[in-house]
């Protein structure tokens, strides 16, 4: 086969050529790298509408609006970038966002007041809500890893039931007269800013750190492209895995006390319809659904992106009736924005 | 991560070495049993491979090899035998990383991960670490830099690895497996899917190699390569070991006896031919080119004519017949069945054509196996249950009634889901659909895999009875049983038909030109 192997070896010769040519400032920078930055350029483009649409936009305050709306949806964004990156899914996250600080609340709230039992002091309502949230981890462990049933199927089920727990438990009603210690997330300020928003930051600049520099980041991303080749490797993946769901459902439950704490209550629907956004944040942040890719900083500008459309949009007016179908649209667009600059077909 | 340290430098033995040294066995497996609950993988096997030598491993498929493979390579504790590394016992199955300092093997099936480095891929879970106990990239970089170069692997650390070639992906896991310690790698095919100038770089590369201390166990399908390549030859056939030898001391005549086995004689009685020249061909393949699959492939079938097409795994045959039935579509030439053209590339077009199919799995596109056997056999002709797009259930029974009796498939009746059948009846099903449209032509893709050897008489018998009927047949096996009566068997090798052999031929011939050797030679 003279022809072929002609062509081979000057495709070897491209291939290496190539190589050199994607790697930036001596090989300090490969193309991975810059991929990840793959949203700044339409983020600043945003900013830059948004100013123009309305100056209110760049100043602090709003700014600040932005990060703090986003911060509990951006922690469960946060758990399904780590869970997609072992290439399962999860998503019981939403009701874990509305059961776990509904659980607390129903146990902390005084009887009397709507469907609270007053059964527990104020203070144990944050171990409280941390405990439900790592018992739902637990639980779904068990059924994906141990008993090995479908992951998709298994969080779907959980879904359901969650959401119809915390119904059941609040009598389809919102929990309110939470204690000062469920408020406090929600609504305290550390150094002139929210604490949710140095909570959302603080966690995505430690889970950037873990998957990016440590052995336990890096087997994560071993166990999503190969995971015969991940054991091969020494890796013990089932208790990686195990790992990653259990902290999953431990920040969907941070999340959900953050927001109660915002709100002040815990509404039988909270976290309601959040698993949609968040599949498309985590995807137009450059997460494959296969598994093995993306970055945490990449879903946190997935995230962030989103967000600040939608600002956009709110200030230039757009009447609230429209926004919904408007947020559809926005995910279609940014998907397609990320498509362009990411350069590569999303899975 | 201490380990990651300790191997940061491998040493290349002194170059000394000669070829096939003598002194204590690197490996040695002896009385290896190895049973799959009725199957015999192993039956009392042995191997010795002397430290510095290239050793061959090659047997026909089911002979044991990658068995054997998994058993040297700690995957598989062996059910009786013993397995030595330099004279002492093999470690513990749970020990992977002692079982990695002994003995590597690059499979077929990639192990690295397509969605990281190279770098990465070669120091996964042993990562250098900075003074804050982080993962110091600098430090991984220089270190598979370091590596890569010590064994003159030319790969960019940075690079994806999805983004190799399967010959680059070769040599980083050869280095990888290298950088644990291990001086014994075992290449499991590692010529499937290169092309000749590739395979040439490999050669070199393992001569190297060989040179610095390696010690290679090598398998492969192709002869030709055994005698370029390697200092020992070991044959498995029947899950037994046949004969250790020097390669340069075994004629090929003998080597391929020993593979086939003397007693393989001509089982079948002669067959008349069927063909009946005056009627059109049933099948006609004029230059049928794909990239990269095959060329240049020109034959036909007579009507009531059976023609085998033969070659090795990776030699196109099977790529050839699925186009026939357009399974694929071919970039270059023309199929003509019982002299009409079908559309490349559509199922249904062959079909209407006249063209008859059991594809290669039938777990994969054989049959659906919870549908029942009425449905599935008569999955491909829904016009014949019922007018206007439904089906009329009785008379699909009674359909499917009269394959059963005509197969003699063993079944309580039709409406058994295919998944409660044995595979030789399953593959009855999968051939009772195959002709329940009177084909013209009927294409068999290895119509006896994995089926015990009374349905096969009887599956072989069923096609000679087509032929008989004046259906033209095509049978794409390595299969030498399935090929026997043929009237003429078509070999192809690495893309090409190379040979065309007429029927009463003698299993080395047919093997020799398989495997891409001229006995001549």
């Amino acid at each position: 086969m003279p022809e072929t192997v002609v062509a081979d070896a000057s495709a070897t010769a491209t291939d290496a050529h190539r190589a050199k040519r994607i790697a930036l400032l001596g090989g300090r920078i490969p193309l991975a790298r810059l991929r990840d930055l793959a949203l700044v350029p339409a983020i600043v483009a945003i900013a830059i509408v948004g100013q123009i649409v309305n100056p209110v936009f760049l100043q602090a305050d709003n700014l600040i609006n932005v990060l703090q709306t986003m911060s509990e949806m951006a922690l469960l964004v946060l758990a399904q970038t780590m869970i997609l990156i072992v290439k399962k899914m999860d998503l019981s996250l939403e009701s874990t966002m509305g059961l776990a600080p509904g659980v607390a609340a129903w146990l902390v709230v005084p009887a009397g007041a709507g469907h609270g039992l007053g059964l527990i002091p104020g203070g144990l309502s944050i171990p409280v809500t941390l405990a439900v949230g790592l018992l739902i981890g637990v639980i779904n462990s068990v059924l994906i890893i141990r008993f090995g049933l479908n992951g998709f199927i298994v969080t779907l089920g959980m879904l359901i039931v969650l959401r119809g727990i915390l119904t059941g438990i609040s009598g389809g009603q919102t929990f309110f007269q939470l204690p000062s210690s469920m408020l406090y997330l929600g609504t305290a300020e550390w150094i002139g800013m929210p604490a949710s928003i140095w909570i959302c930051l603080a966690l995505f600049a430690v889970a950037i750190v873990v998957l990016g520099w440590t052995s336990f980041g890096r087997s994560l991303y071993a166990i999503g492209g190969n995971v015969d080749a991940a054991k091969a490797a020494g890796i013990r993946t089932d208790r990686v895995l195990w790992i990653v769901i259990v902290t999953g459902s431990l920040l969907a439950a941070l999340a959900g006390l953050m927001l109660s704490g915002r709100l002040a209550s815990v509404a039988s629907a909270q976290g309601n319809g959040y698993i949609f956004t968040v599949f498309a944040a985590a995807v137009i942040g450059g997460i494959s659904l296969n598994g093995g890719k993306g970055t945490v900083f990449g879903a946190f500008s997935g995230i962030l992106l989103l967000f600040m459309i939608q600002n956009v949009l709110t200030l230039a007016g757009v009447p609230a009736q429209w926004i919904g179908a408007l947020n559809g649209l926005i995910i279609l667009v940014a998907l397609t924005i990320s498509r362009i600059t990411g350069g590569k077909v999303q899975e | 991560m201490k380990d990651g340290e300790r191997t940061a430098n491998p040493v290349p033995a002194p170059a000394d070495h000669g070829r096939a040294s003598t002194g204590l066995p690197i490996v040695e497996a002896t009385r290896i049993v190895k049973r799959f609950g009725p199957t015999v993988a192993l039956n009392g096997a042995r191997i010795t491979i002397r430290a510095g030598e290239t050793h061959a491993l090659v047997g026909r498929n089911g002979a044991g090899k990658s068995t054997l493979v998994s058993v040297l390579t700690g995957l598989q504790s062996p059910d009786e035998g013993k397995v030595t590394f330099g004279g002492s016992p093999a470690p513990r199955l749970a020990d992977r990383d002692a079982w990695r300092q002994r003995v590597a093997c690059v499979y077929q099936k990639s192990t690295i991960i397509p969605t990281l480095t190279v770098a990465e891929n070669l120091f996964l879970n042993r990562h250098d670490h900075g003074p804050s106990r982080l993962i110091s990239w600098t430090g991984v970089r220089r270190r598979a830099q370091e590596l890569l170069s010590t064994w003159s692997v030319d790969v960019d650390p940075q690079t994806p690895a999805g983004d190799l070639n399967v010959e680059q992906r070769q040599f980083v896991e050869i280095a990888r497996a290298l950088s644990f310690g291990a001086r014994f790698i075992i290449l499991d095919e590692p010529t499937a899917q290169l092309d000749g100038a590739a395979i040439n770089r490999l050669f070199d590369r393992i001569r190297d190699l060989q040179r610095q201390g390696v010690t290679f166990l090598f398998i492969s399908h192709h002869l030709q390569e055994v005698y370029e390549i390697c200092d020992m030859v070991t044959v498995f056939r029947d899950a037994r070991h046949i004969v250790t030898a020097p390669v340069a001391g075994l004629p090929r005549t003998e080597l391929v006896a020993a593979m086939t086995g003397e007693a393989a004689a001509d089982r079948r009685q002669e067959r008349p031919s069927s063909l009946d020249s005056t009627a059109p061909p049933a099948l006609s393949v004029r230059a049928l080119g794909s990239d990269g699959d095959y060329g240049d492939v020109t034959f036909r079938v007579g009507a009531g004519e059976i023609v085998g097409l033969a070659g090795a795994a990776a030699s196109g045959r099977t790529e050839v017949a699925e186009t026939v039935v357009g399974l694929r579509a071919a970039s270059t030439g023309n199929i003509e069945i019982a002299g009409r053209r079908p559309r490349p590339g559509s199922v249904p077009a062959a079909l209407a054509a006249g063209a008859g199919f059991v594809p290669q799995d039938r777990h994969h596109q054989g049959f659906v196996p919870d549908m029942s056997i009425a449905d599935n056999a008569t999955l491909s002709v829904p016009k014949r249950l019922g007018q206007g797009g439904f089906l009329n259930r009785g008379r699909r029974d009674r359909l499917a009634e009269g394959m059963i009796r005509n197969l003699a498939i063993k079944t309580p009746g039709p409406e058994l889901p295919v998944s409660g059948l044995s595979g030789g009846n399953q593959q009855k099903v999968v051939m009772a659909r195959a002709l329940a449209d009177d084909p013209r032509l009927l294409v068999l893709i290895n119509p006896t895999a994995g089926v015990d050897v009374r349905s096969k008489e009887f599956l072989l018998g069923k096609v000679e009875e087509t032929a008989q009927s004046g259906t033209g047949v095509l049978i794409a096996s390595d299969e030498l049983d399935d090929l026997r009566m043929c009237d003429r068997v078509l070999v192809m090798f690495q893309g090409r038909v190379t040979n065309e052999i007429a029927r009463g031929w003698h299993d080395h011939d047919l093997v020799a030109a398989m495997e891409g050797m001229d006995l001549n030679a």
